[in-house]
């Protein structure tokens, strides 16, 4: 019997995604996998796991949260960057905050329901991780276009015609009432503080940019999150900023642990691959063995 | 060395390389889709498939075989995804729902990889190695047996046999994809991708909580994911994510593996139609076109304007420290460059100007340098355009490569032109005509409309990277883009095999004094020119809405 062409040819289509099925989604990935068994391999394929005390601990491929109960940075421990997989470093969630760069104006929590907290902007993500940085390790955590209070700051500058003439309202819109603006006047008018329900969308969205310094102290790395939510890696910048503060937590001296630092920042392959980074949980392993707390 | 520095040496390098492979890697495929002998491996195959590999097929039943093909795969895997409750290594996930299995179907058949879904919450490892990961390989090699058949348009005369999509399709994977794929899983997992079947392990991390260090067999498709341009992350971050790209090395290794076929097909393009040079032309105007985004990117995104990044003091929002802000501008401009969209780095928090590169590379229609296969034929259209343009100019009929370029060929030119542009002003249009489709934007304002068209412009180029803050998990979504993939990936097949149909039936003519030099720089200056006027006058204004109302004060 002949069939049909139409019919022939998808029975040859079948066909052939079948056999492409068994060897390259079959075969081709389980030979991989018992490829992966090979010692020197399997570790890796594994995932690079790390222990202390005998327990698996991690990967250390994988950043971890060093946070108390209650989400308190644990002194004693190096941070991590701020991460947007999950609650924090979730492999099963991972995932990048996927805020955009003018993303500045917070959506204020309800007044009316106690469990809403807003949705805080980019911006303002970033000041507050700036202020409690900085707060945490002594430092000046301001930065451009940040309040004092760790918000952005930025104002609805509403004019006479619109766009243009001569400015009749400023609003500061992530600072919810009744806080105090970051700013007195602008422009001769008085600022006012921002309400839940206010209706600010004729005003021109004005970020103010402050008299932060021109290079805050608290580094990029420690205020953004990454892609995957889950870096391993912190800037040797950010590590150094924090290191007097673990050393205290542990009665350590600045050098011993400048020195573990040293022992856990990886360099650029052949001198231009890749960017410096610090391991955050080998090194924060490295000194519980060295110099266990309590 | 500062950033910037290691930046650019790290993008010199892959020239470097690129051009040290593209003789070599390119007559490698050449004899793999031109050699008349097949390996017993393959003879078993064709057996199984039931076709004769020594028989040619003229464009239309190419294009049959290729619909056929494409069609069954939509179905299976569709099928595959609503019912992987029931099967091995589900990991206790359900069935995906019918919108999301439809997208991802297309999805990874149309070699798009857009991702509705996340890998590590959606699918399980079945799924992933033996319906996702077969597409990777099936869905480029079905876009280079695309292009080959152009190639054979041109190289041949007063035929209208186009080869055998079958033996294409066969010998694409079993030679170049497969061989690749092996040498390249097991470097990735040297450098620390996951291979394994685990569903997970829950271990107590050192600060006293828990964490489920994720298990798969990650590096055998992380590597055709690269290799194959299709960019369908095993997890959510994707090549972001240290368990699919753990190092600044395997960063480098990963964009190779993008570049690799699409900078050598055009070698592949010049032995078979007997003219080096010409290959050598259109891989200069790739390279042209790639290298000016690339550092464009990089430039934008080291300079950092935008009140966000300059707040922080550096475009790190969405970045990883172990790739610093140059080489994820890289990645993301080489990612958009090809029809890939894996991403180690998030778009959307990109700079204003620097996302928008990366909207503007799709919108080139992925020709720089493209695709697996789908590159090459993108780019010889535009060098049909481009003849056609010039023969204008001096009022001669234009030909190239001793082929008459007249009305029914620059019709299936302008269709192809028209295709994607068309999908992805309409699907925008609809979207931001629905408060629905609104309701999904992650940001307010012209970052919102960016994230729409981004979305769009993604799908309909077959790319599949994301501003990924909007939720594009709704039957809206799930529809629309899934439309836009299956409509811009086989409208343009559909036209390019046609047009090969009527190249291969030309008698060719002589060249003459008059006859455009296709291998000079004149050539290339107004291919370059042509794609990106063409482009520049069709995305204008709808940029202006998004990322230019946004970066530019």
């Amino acid at each position: 019997m002949r069939l049909p062409s139409w019919l022939a040819q998808h029975l040859a289509a079948l066909r052939a995604l079948l056999v492409l099925t068994v060897v390259l989604g079959v075969a081709y990935p389980l030979v991989m996998v018992a490829v992966a068994r090979i010692p020197g391999l399997s570790e890796r394929a594994d995932g690079s796991l790390v222990s202390a005390g005998g327990t698996v601990v991690g990967s250390r491929l994988i950043g971890q949260s060093f946070v108390d109960g209650d989400g308190k940075p644990l002194r004693q421990y190096f941070q991590s960057r701020p991460s947007a997989a999950g609650d924090g470093y979730d492999p099963t969630a991972t995932s990048a905050s996927n805020l955009g760069p003018e993303n500045v104006v917070d959506t204020l929590p309800d007044p009316a329901d106690p469990t809403d907290e807003g949705k805080p902007s980019l911006l303002s993500r970033v000041c507050a991780a700036s202020k409690a940085v900085g707060d945490l390790e002594g430092v000046d955590g301001s930065r451009a276009y940040c309040t004092p209070s760790g918000v952005g700051a930025v104002l609805a500058v509403f004019h006479h015609d619109g766009a243009t003439g001569a400015v009749t309202r400023a609003v500061s819109l992530n600072e919810a009432c009744p806080t105090a603006p970051f700013l007195g006047t602008y422009e001769g008018v008085t600022v006012e503080c921002a309400t839940f329900d206010g209706d600010y969308t004729k005003g021109m969205v004005t970020p103010v940019r402050g008299g932060a310094p021109e290079r805050p102290a608290v580094p990029a790395d420690a205020v953004t999150a990454s892609g995957s939510g889950l870096d391993p890696h912190i800037s040797v910048a950010y590590a150094r900023l924090q290191a007097s503060r673990v050393a205290a937590a542990r009665g350590m001296t600045a050098d011993e642990v400048k020195k573990a630092i040293d022992r856990h920042t990886t360099g650029r392959v052949l001198g231009f691959i890749g960017e410096p980074g610090v391991n955050v949980l080998e090194l924060n392993l490295d000194l519980d063995a060295s110099r266990p707390v309590r | 060395m500062s950033p910037a520095v290691a930046g650019g040496l790290f993008i010199a390098s892959l020239v470097l390389v690129l051009v040290l492979a593209y003789r070599l890697f390119g007559d490698y495929m050449f004899r793999a889709v031109s050699s008349s002998r097949h390996f017993r491996a393959e003879r078993l195959v064709y057996r199984a498939v039931g076709v004769n590999p020594d028989g040619e097929q003229s464009w239309g039943i190419y294009a049959r075989s290729v619909l056929a093909f494409s069609a069954v795969s939509v179905l299976a895997l569709y099928l595959f995804q609503r019912v992987q409750d029931r099967l091995l290594l589900n990991l206790g996930f359900p069935a995906v729902k019918s919108d999301q299995a439809w997208n991802t179907a297309v999805s990874f058949v149309t070699n798009t990889n857009w991702q509705s879904y996340s890998g590590e919450a959606t699918m399980g490892h079945l799924v992933q190695m033996s319906g996702l990961a077969v597409q990777n390989f099936a869905s480029a090699a079905v876009g280079i047996a695309v292009a080959v058949a152009l190639v054979r348009g041109f190289a041949r005369s007063k035929t209208d046999q186009l080869g055998n999509f079958w033996v294409d399709l066969v010998r694409i994977c079993v030679r170049i994809l497969l061989p690749v794929a092996i040498v390249g899983a097991t470097v990735l997992i040297a450098g620390g991708v996951v291979q394994n079947l685990s569903g997970g392990t829950d271990v107590p991390t050192v600060a006293g909580g828990s964490q489920t260090i994720t298990g798969g067999p990650v590096a055998s498709q992380e590597v055709i994911k690269e290799f194959g341009t299709n960019g369908g992350g095993f997890y959510n971050a994707n090549s972001s994510h240290p368990f699919e790209n753990p190092t600044g090395w395997t960063n480098w290794v990963q964009l190779f593996l993008i570049l690799l076929i699409p900078f050598s097909l055009p070698r592949v393009f010049g032995r078979m139609v007997g003219d080096r040079k010409q290959g050598l032309a259109i891989a200069a105007i790739m390279a042209v076109l790639a290298i000016g985004s690339v550092v464009a990117l990089n430039a934008l995104q080291l300079s950092h304007p935008g009140t966000v990044p300059t707040a922080v003091g550096g475009a790190t929002e969405g970045t990883e420290t172990r790739f610093g802000v140059a080489q994820s501008a890289t990645f993301a401009a080489i990612t958009t460059l090809t029809s890939t969209g894996a991403v180690n780095s998030f778009h959307d928090s990109y700079t204003s100007l620097g996302g928008m590169v990366a909207m503007l590379n799709m919108m080139l229609g992925e020709v720089a340098p493209g695709g697996t296969g789908s590159g090459l034929y993108g780019m010889l259209i535009l060098a049909v355009l481009t003849v056609f343009v010039a023969g204008l100019m001096v009022g001669r009929t234009p030909e190239y490569l001793g082929k008459k370029i007249g009305a029914r060929e620059i019709k299936f030119a302008s269709l192809y032109l028209l295709t994607t542009p068309a999908l992805v002003l309409i699907g925008t249009a609809v979207a931001m005509s629905s408060a629905q489709a609104r309701a999904s934007m992650a940001n307010p304002g012209a970052h919102g409309l960016s994230e729409v068209l981004y979305a769009f412009t993604s799908a309909s180029n077959n790319n599949g990277s994301a501003f990924a803050g909007i939720s594009v998990n709704t039957t809206f979504y799930n529809t629309a883009l899934g439309l836009c993939m299956m409509l811009g990936r086989f409208l343009p097949i559909i036209f390019v095999l046609g047009l090969a149909g009527s190249l291969a039936r030309q008698t060719p003519v002589p060249a003459s004094a008059g006859t455009l030099r296709t291998h000079q720089l004149l050539f290339i200056g107004m291919v370059v020119g042509v794609t990106l006027i063409v482009v520049a006058l069709t995305y204008l204004p709808a940029l202006a809405l998004g990322p230019l109302a946004e970066g530019i004060r």
